[in-house]
């Protein structure tokens, strides 16, 4: 199980509470479409991925970033059991999808530099490391049910 | 992988735009690997304080960002724009390369910090892509 200090959980609880799950999931995601442009291809169906503005203003786009996010509430919610609560998500991924668990690795990155982007220096290097911790935690639960 | 035409134009754009806060943006992109990535703290052992507000940790941070700078400077040969660094990572100093791709993230983040919506997804490829040009010839006398 993991550990989570009481500031931990308080720092992850603040900003959250700040996050606007849509507009969050939507940029880091595009960010994900944009930068790893391979990542396109567990899209196909998402239609226009031609380029950045097309990724960006792509209503498919932002509505799955929205899905990520939201889901990503419920790690946030059961900190003390993510693995559990991502039992079924890490299965489907696995055995369905057949997402290449680097990819989790990569949407955290982005989600990083996105609150980032939104917090500025609020940000800081202690509330970077507790987002960074929560990320790894929701990947090695994705991942937890690939072998 | 290599940069574009227009990601050496938005490369040298934000630089630019930075080059007045580079210490400042290197100092807090050192501070952040070093409480991001505890395990970086082995290479700055001989520094007394190793905390992000450190004035040793942002010295540091500024020097690197300063070396940033000359290889956007000679974007065209990064390679020979930071032969002599490359040199003294491989044969004195050598970094884990691994390290090389956390200062990167931890770069991108005080850009993003900086910079808020200014730092859209096209400057983040082309300076995801620049840092990793970085890296790899910051790597290329290890073996």
């Amino acid at each position: 199980m993991v550990h989570w200090t009481d500031e931990e959980r308080d720092i992850i609880k603040t900003f959250w509470g700040k996050i606007d799950a849509e507009e969050a999931g939507h940029q880091a995601l595009t960010r994900v479409l944009v930068v790893y442009p391979w990542t396109q291809r567990y899209f196909s169906t998402f239609g226009n991925l031609s380029k950045p503005s097309a990724i960006a203003g792509n209503p498919k786009v932002r509505a799955h970033g929205k899905r990520v996010v939201v889901a990503l509430g419920d790690a946030i919610k059961n900190l003390d059991n993510v693995k559990a609560t991502y039992a079924k998500l890490s299965e489907l991924h696995s055995e369905k999808l057949h997402v290449d668990p680097e990819n989790f690795r990569l949407l955290g990155e982005a989600l990083i530099i996105v609150l980032a982007g939104q917090f500025g220096a609020a940000f800081t290097p202690a509330v970077q490391a507790t987002w960074q911790k929560l990320l790894a935690v929701v990947t090695a639960a994705l991942s937890s049910k690939y072998h | 992988m290599s940069l574009s035409a227009h990601d050496k134009e938005l490369i040298g754009k934000v630089w630019t735009k930075i080059s007045p806060k580079a210490a400042q943006i290197g100092g807090d992109a050192l501070g952040r690997l070093i409480v991001v990535f505890p395990q970086t703290k082995i290479y700055f052992s001989h520094f007394a304080d190793l905390s992000p507000s450190s004035p040793q940790i942002k010295a540091h941070g500024a020097k690197v960002l300063g070396a940033i700078g000359e290889a956007v400077s000679g974007i065209d040969n990064v390679s020979a724009s930071l032969s002599k660094l490359s040199e003294l990572h491989a044969y004195n100093l050598r970094v884990d390369p691994v390290n090389f791709k956390l200062l990167a993230h931890t770069l991108l983040v005080s850009l993003s910090a900086t910079l808020g919506a200014e730092f859209t997804p096209e400057i983040h490829l082309a300076w995801d892509k620049f840092l990793a040009i970085v890296a790899a010839v910051l790597s290329e006398k290890y073996r």
